[in-house]
């Protein structure tokens, strides 16, 4: 091949063959360099066309012609290269192709069909470059097409495959969301909507799910239970998902029915305990940790008695500023037994002063940079400083620690506020 | 997200002078106007801007509901116009956008005063008694010639999308994508452009109103210039010895002058 070197021009060709080489490797090569740039042009692999500013055809090769079953003198200065495409094909010319190679002065691969005189299709791949003139001004539009028969069809595979993918990925996302609207319904099915009102008493509450994609274990409420009295009740049930969903539902309507009837709040967890124990029987035992409590108005305030089966200690604030846990040592999980013991406690609520119930996700999130469990001593602290804005305030602030503790919150955390409003200053003088 | 941000808004021109507002139309975006603008900046206070999904607007903005239909894209003029306090602009609408501008100034007649419509068509489709030029299995034919040059553009855009500061010729290379659009959203305003019926619109035109047309437009081909022209009483029309869709690119000095003469002579 070293010998193409010695003069690319057609005309070259006189002695050329008579050089060093032999036979017919000198017969080829001396066919190679008789090749005009007229054939060249003519007989090119691909069909090439000139056409003026307008799209009138001004030259076409002869592969193009063959493409298209026509004679030159059809084609030439009579067709445009519009003319030569498809409908659809014509749309995207005038859309896309036109203005981008009037703005750049060439468009590289562009996927368009080109109808044959009999109606037949053939996908062609067309690249244009615009010849200016001197002054740089647009002359004439060049254009080559490439058979993309083979191509198309392999596109056509690609686009096919492209779409199914599309098409099960729409398919797993609105799976996903249908599954998600019915985790929220579910969710919410297990709260109340909005809580009673009840005269004299304020109330707040927060819901914060760990992970939105699993059901959450944790459940509270706020009802009245015939006279002036009211009953309310925060829990957490063991586990996550369905299992735990359906769990809290059965804890949360026996509790409600119960309470009417309930002696006292432990009686209610006792029913609560029996109705668990029985339901979940053999090798998967169920069971869940609630505070139960009773609320009776009392003068300026609420006389507050509840039962806790193995919860954390409510929390209650005072008018003054001050801040305790209300003890329940003792009570067991509610499940476990078929007797287990609840342990009950009594308070008053007078005005100025809340009683907070949470569940351990609030007190177990990991915080600071030794990820230290928050802890039930710095709740305490925290709703000391925030006791002066009433359930509101406590809620509303308990919200934004829990905010701050961004990732390090890992279970799922209810809070239950109730609070009798302080009286408004220079009452009574 | 502001307005201005989202349509991409740009605005150039004699600050102080009579507000043209071009509008681009299906296929590419405002820099079709590229070599018109500069012709009327030194008169005129120049806007242009992207229709949500087309250009460099804000693509997270883009819903198929609200661009499925013309009212949408209306609704993109009519906010634009708003965003910059617009009072009485000639509003310049390329193809589709020339009925863009329609309903716009319906919508907003404060703030259009004037259409000029660049190659319009009400219909593209062929109906009884009309002529579009069209049939609807050619605009699906079209929507395939989208997606088989989805898979070239895609190659090409992959490495601009993919952030590759180091390589800082892909950003020309983006600029010369302007006619790429995520074919789902070019597939959809496709469909609302080819498949739309404006003629009853037209009715409604009630400010002076240039119609340009192009003496060989295989897309808004004469005849419906004619029509356009007859449906809005007091219509001026301008043919141009032009050739394609696209006058702004093939005669951008003649379409200029069209727009800023009739724009003037409302001064």
């Amino acid at each position: 091949m070293s010998r193409v070197s010695r003069g690319p021009e057609p005309a070259d060709t006189g002695g050329a063959a008579g050089g060093t080489g032999g036979g017919s490797d000198d017969a080829a090569f001396t066919a190679l360099l008789e090749d005009s740039a007229e054939d060249l042009y003519e007989s090119a692999p691909c069909g090439y066309l000139s056409t003026l500013m307008d799209g009138t055809i001004a030259k076409v090769n002869g592969t193009l012609l063959g493409w298209l079953g026509r004679e030159r003198d059809e084609v030439v200065g009579r067709m445009r290269f519009t003319d030569l495409l498809t409908v659809g094909g014509r749309l995207y010319h005038e859309t896309h192709f036109a203005p981008l190679l009037r703005m750049r002065g060439e468009v590289n691969g562009i996927a368009l069909e080109v109808l044959a005189a009999d109606g037949a299709r053939m996908p062609v791949l067309a690249t244009s470059v615009v010849k200016t003139g001197a002054g740089g001004e647009p002359l004439l539009i060049r254009t080559t097409l490439t058979d993309a028969r083979d191509r198309r069809a392999y596109e056509n595979e690609l686009l096919r495959a492209r779409r199914a993918a599309e098409e099960a990925q729409r398919q797993a996302e609105d799976d996903r969301a249908r599954l998600q609207s019915a985790l929220t319904v579910l969710q919410q099915s297990l709260l109340p909507d909005v809580l009673p009102e009840v005269p004299g008493l304020a109330a707040a509450t927060h819901y914060r799910t760990a992970s939105p994609e699993r059901l959450g274990g944790d459940f509270y409420d706020l009802f009245p239970v015939g006279g002036d009295r009211w009953a309310f009740f925060l829990g957490d049930v063991s586990g996550k998902g369905p299992q735990a969903a359906s769990l809290t539902s059965l804890a949360r309507y026996t509790l409600r029915t119960a309470a009417p009837y309930a002696a006292d709040p432990a009686a209610a967890l006792a029913v609560l305990n029996t109705a668990l124990t029985d339901r979940y029987t053999g090798g998967d035992p169920r069971y869940c940790t609630a505070v139960f409590g009773v609320l009776r108005p009392d003068g300026d305030g609420f006389d507050v008695r509840v039962a806790s089966g193995g919860h954390p200690p409510a929390v209650v604030t005072r008018a003054d500023g001050g801040a305790e846990f209300l003890d329940t040592p003792g009570g067991m999980l509610v499940g476990i037994l078929p007797d287990a013991p609840f342990t009950g406690a009594h308070t008053r609520l007078g005005p100025g002063d809340s009683l907070l119930l949470y569940t351990d996700g609030l007190t177990e999130a990991r915080v600071g940079a030794d990820r230290d469990l928050f802890g039930e001593e710095a709740l305490r602290a925290f709703a000391a400083e925030h006791a002066d804005g009433g359930p509101d305030g406590l809620v509303t602030g308990l919200v934004r620690l829990i905010d701050g503790f961004g990732g390090g919150l890992t279970d799922d955390t209810a809070l239950l506020c109730l609070g009798v409003p302080a009286a408004p200053e220079g009452d009574g003088t | 997200m502001d307005v201005l941000t989202r349509n991409n808004v740009v605005v150039t021109g004699r600050p102080d002078g009579p507000t043209v507002v071009l509008a681009h139309g299906f296929g590419c975006d405002q820099n079709l106007w590229r070599l018109v603008a500069p012709r009327l900046e030194p008169d005129f206070r120049v806007v242009r801007f992207d229709y949500v999904g087309s250009g460099r607007s804000d693509l997270s903005a883009w819903s198929a509901e609200r661009y499925g239909a013309l009212d949408g894209y209306a609704r993109d003029a009519v906010e634009v116009c708003a965003a910059l306090d617009l009072a009485d602009a000639v509003f310049v609408g390329h193809s589709v956008s020339a009925m863009v501008g329609v309903l716009a100034a319906a919508a907003a007649p404060e703030r259009i005063g004037a259409l000029a419509m660049i190659t319009p068509s009400p219909r593209y489709i062929d109906g009884a008694g009309y002529r579009g030029g069209f049939s609807a299995a050619d605009i699906e034919e079209l929507l395939e010639s989208l997606d088989s040059n989805y898979l070239g553009w895609s190659a090409a855009m992959a490495p601009v999308i993919m952030g590759n500061p180091e390589r800082p010729e892909l950003g020309r290379e983006l600029e010369n994508a302007f006619c790429a659009t995520d074919p789902d959203i070019a597939a959809v305003f496709a469909r609302t452009t080819f498949l739309s019926d404006s003629r009853d619109d037209l009715k409604t035109v009630a400010v002076p109103t240039l119609i340009v047309e192009c003496a060989q437009d295989v897309i808004a081909p004469r005849e419906v210039g004619a029509y356009v022209h007859a449906a809005i009483p007091g219509s001026r029309l301008v043919t141009l010895d032009a050739t394609g869709h696209c006058p702004q690119l093939s005669a951008p000095e003649a379409t200029a002058e069209a727009i800023a003469a009739f724009a003037r002579a409302r001064t």
